[in-house]
C-alpha cells in the first residue's frame, strides 16, 4: 500500500531548523517504520509546495452504534500517497484533569502504535487524547481494544463534546468545587447525548475550578461552570505582614491592581469590601498564602461561548450567578437545567446554530424566560456591567417601547 | 389517548423516511424526530424517539454521517471515501 519510497521534502526540511521541537524531525523518525507517516510526509510537502490542503473531511465513518469519536479524514490524492488514503482521527474520552499513570499512557500507546499512525496530539482543543491517522478497517479493532481496557471514545459532531475539567482539589487550593468529579459525573450522566448525536451542533461542557478559569471555559465551552464563592475573602494578616516584610509591594502590586479598588492596605493589614469584589483572583494569586476563596462555595454557571466557525466568536454570558454544586445530591440542580436548555435548543435552534447564537437570535431575556429561570440583576454579560434584563414592571403603560430614560 | 407505538415500529417509520429520501435530503436526528411527532402526534414522544434512532444505529440499519453537522444515513460509502 506505501509508496515504498522517500520522498524529497525541502520546503518541510526549513522547519528542521532552529532551536525549538521540530514536528517535521519527529515524523521523519516515525516514518522508518511506519508507511503512513512518510506518505503523509510527502502530501505535506505538496501541499506547502501547492498551498493549498489535500484533505477530504467528514463521511459516514466511525464505529457500530456510535456518531462520535471518529472524524473521517481521507487523502484527495490517495494515487500518489496511498498509504494515507485513509487518515481518520480518533479521540478518546481522557481522564478528569488529564491524570494519566505511565501504565495508562503505554496501553494507549501500543493500542495506537498497533492500528494506526502512532502519532497523537495530547490533547486537542476539547480536551480528549487524539489519535490522528488510521484506516477505516482498523477502527472497530481499536474501538474493541480501547472498550476492553476501560476507554472510551470521546464527542465528535452535533453531539455532547467530551467534557473537560481543570485537575481542581487534586492540585489546586482555590478549587471552589471538585471539577473532576463533577466533569466524570456529567460524562456519565450524558453518555447517551456523548456518543449518539442529537442535536442542532456540538455541545461543550467545560468545568473551572474557580475564576482563573483554567480550562478557558468562559471563551471555549457552550456551558461554563466556574468556582466562586458568595461569603468574604478568608485573610491571613499575620501572612500579610510576612508578605510585606519580605519586601512586597502590597500597594503596588496589589491594592492599586484591584479592579474595582476595593481593597485598603494600612501597612499593616489588608481590608476588603467583599460587596465590591468581582472575584478577579487577582489579589488571591499575587498573596496565596495570605488570602484565599471563601468558604461558602458554588459555582457560576455561563451559556454560550464558542469559537468562530459558522458566526464570530462569543463569550459566555452568567446564566445562574451562584448554584451550589451537589455531588450528595448527584448534582441534580444543574442536570434539571440542562434538560430545560436543551428542551429549548431542541425547540429553536436550527442546524449549525450553537446555543451561544440561538441565544443571540432569541435574545438572552426570552432565552431565560422560556426556560423558567428568574431574572437577577447579576445576570450580565461582563463584570461591572448592566444586566442584560429588561424589567417591564419598571415601564409604566404608554412609555415608548424600549426607550432610554433620561 | 391513541395507543402508544413500539419503539420497533417508530424504527421503521424512521428507517421509511431515511430510505426515501437517501440522497435528498440529510436528517439529523432532531429533524426526524420532530417529523415523527408531527405525523404520529400523541401515539410517540421524544423518548421513544430516542430509543428508536438508539435501535437503528445499533441495527446497523443506519449510521450517522458528518458534513458540517451529524446526519442519519443509510451505510454506504459516501462521497469523501471515493
Amino acid at each position: 500500500m506505501a509508496t515504498g519510497k522517500k520522498i524529497d521534502t525541502p520546503l518541510l526540511d526549513q522547519l528542521e531548523k532552529g532551536p525549538w521541537p521540530s514536528f517535521v524531525k519527529e515524523l521523519k523518525g516515525m516514518a522508518v517504520r511506519k508507511p503512513m507517516i512518510q506518505d503523509l510526509l510527502g502530501q505535506l510537502e505538496m501541499s506547502y509546495r501547492e498551498k493549498r490542503g489535500h484533505w477530504k473531511h467528514g463521511g459516514l465513518v466511525g464505529v457500530m452504534g456510535y456518531g462520535g469519536g471518529v472524524i473521517g479524514r481521507y487523502s484527495d490524492s490517495a494515487d500518489k500517497f496511498p498509504a494515507c488514503a485513509h487518515f481518520h482521527t480518533v479521540r478518546v474520552n481522557q481522564p478528569s484533569g488529564w491524570f494519566y499513570t505511565s501504565k495508562a499512557l503505554r496501553e494507549l500507546c501500543d493500542i495506537w502504535d498497533a492500528h494506526g499512525s502512532g502519532m497523537t496530539n495530547m490533547h486537542g482543543s476539547t480536551g480528549d487524547c487524539v489519535f490522528l491517522g488510521t484506516t477505516s478497517e482498523e477502527l472497530e479493532p481499536i474501538f474493541k481494544e480501547l472498550t476492553d481496557k476501560g476507554w472510551d471514545l470521546g464527542g465528535s459532531g452535533s453531539d455532547v463534546r467530551t467534557p473537560s475539567c481543570c485537575n481542581g482539589p487534586a492540585r489546586c487550593e482555590y478549587a471552589c468545587y471538585d471539577t473532576m468529579d463533577m466533569c466524570y459525573n456529567i460524562t456519565m450522566a450524558y453518555q447517551d447525548e456523548l456518543h449518539r448525536p442529537a442535536f442542532a451542533y456540538k455541545w461543550k461542557f467545560k468545568f473551572s475550578g474557580c475564576p482563573n478559569d483554567c480550562v478557558a471555559s468562559i471563551a471555549r465551552s457552550d456551558l461554563s461552570v466556574i468556582g466562586t464563592w458568595r461569603d468574604d475573602i478568608r485573610i491571613d494578616q499575620n501572612a500579610v505582614k510576612a508578605y510585606a516584610d519580605s519586601g512586597m509591594d502590597i500597594r503596588a502590586d496589589v491594592i492599586r491592581k484591584c479592579p474595582t479598588a476595593c481593597m485598603g492596605f494600612d501597612g499593616k493589614a489588608i481590608k476588603i469590601d467583599n460587596k465590591q469584589c468581582n472575584h478577579c483572583m487577582h489579589c488571591i494569586n499575587v498573596m496565596p498564602k495570605a488570602l484565599r476563596p471563601g468558604k461558602d462555595t458554588g459555582a457560576t454557571i455561563l451559556i454560550g461561548a464558542k469559537a468562530p466557525i459558522i458566526e464570530g466568536a462569543l463569550l459566555a454570558s452568567v446564566l445562574v450567578p451562584f448554584m451550589k454544586l451537589d455531588k450528595e445530591d448527584d448534582y441534580q440542580e444543574f442536570k434539571d437545567l440542562i434538560a430545560k436548555i436543551w428542551e429549548f435548543w431542541d425547540e429553536h435552534g436550527v442546524s449549525r446554530e450553537r446555543i451561544g447564537e440561538c441565544i443571540q437570535r432569541v435574545g438572552l431575556g426570552n432565552f431565560i424566560e422560556e426556560i423558567g429561570v428568574e431574572p437577577i440583576p447579576e445576570m450580565v454579560m461582563h463584570p461591572r456591567t448592566n444586566p442584560y434584563i429588561f424589567y417591564e414592571e419598571y415601564f409604566e403603560e404608554g412609555d415608548a417601547e424600549g426607550a432610554e430614560e433620561a | 389517548m391513541a395507543d402508544k407505538m413500539s419503539v420497533e415500529a417508530i424504527a421503521d417509520a424512521m428507517f421509511n423516511i431515511v430510505k426515501e429520501y437517501a440522497g435528498k435530503k440529510r436528517y439529523k436526528s432532531t429533524d426526524l424526530t420532530k417529523e415523527i411527532l408531527a405525523t404520529y402526534g400523541d401515539k410517540v414522544d421524544k423518548a421513544d424517539c430516542k430509543a428508536a434512532i438508539r435501535t437503528l444505529m445499533d441495527s446497523g440499519r443506519c449510521v450517522y454521517g458528518y458534513a458540517g453537522g451529524s446526519f442519519i444515513a443509510l451505510p454506504g460509502i459516501e462521497g469523501a471515501a471515493k
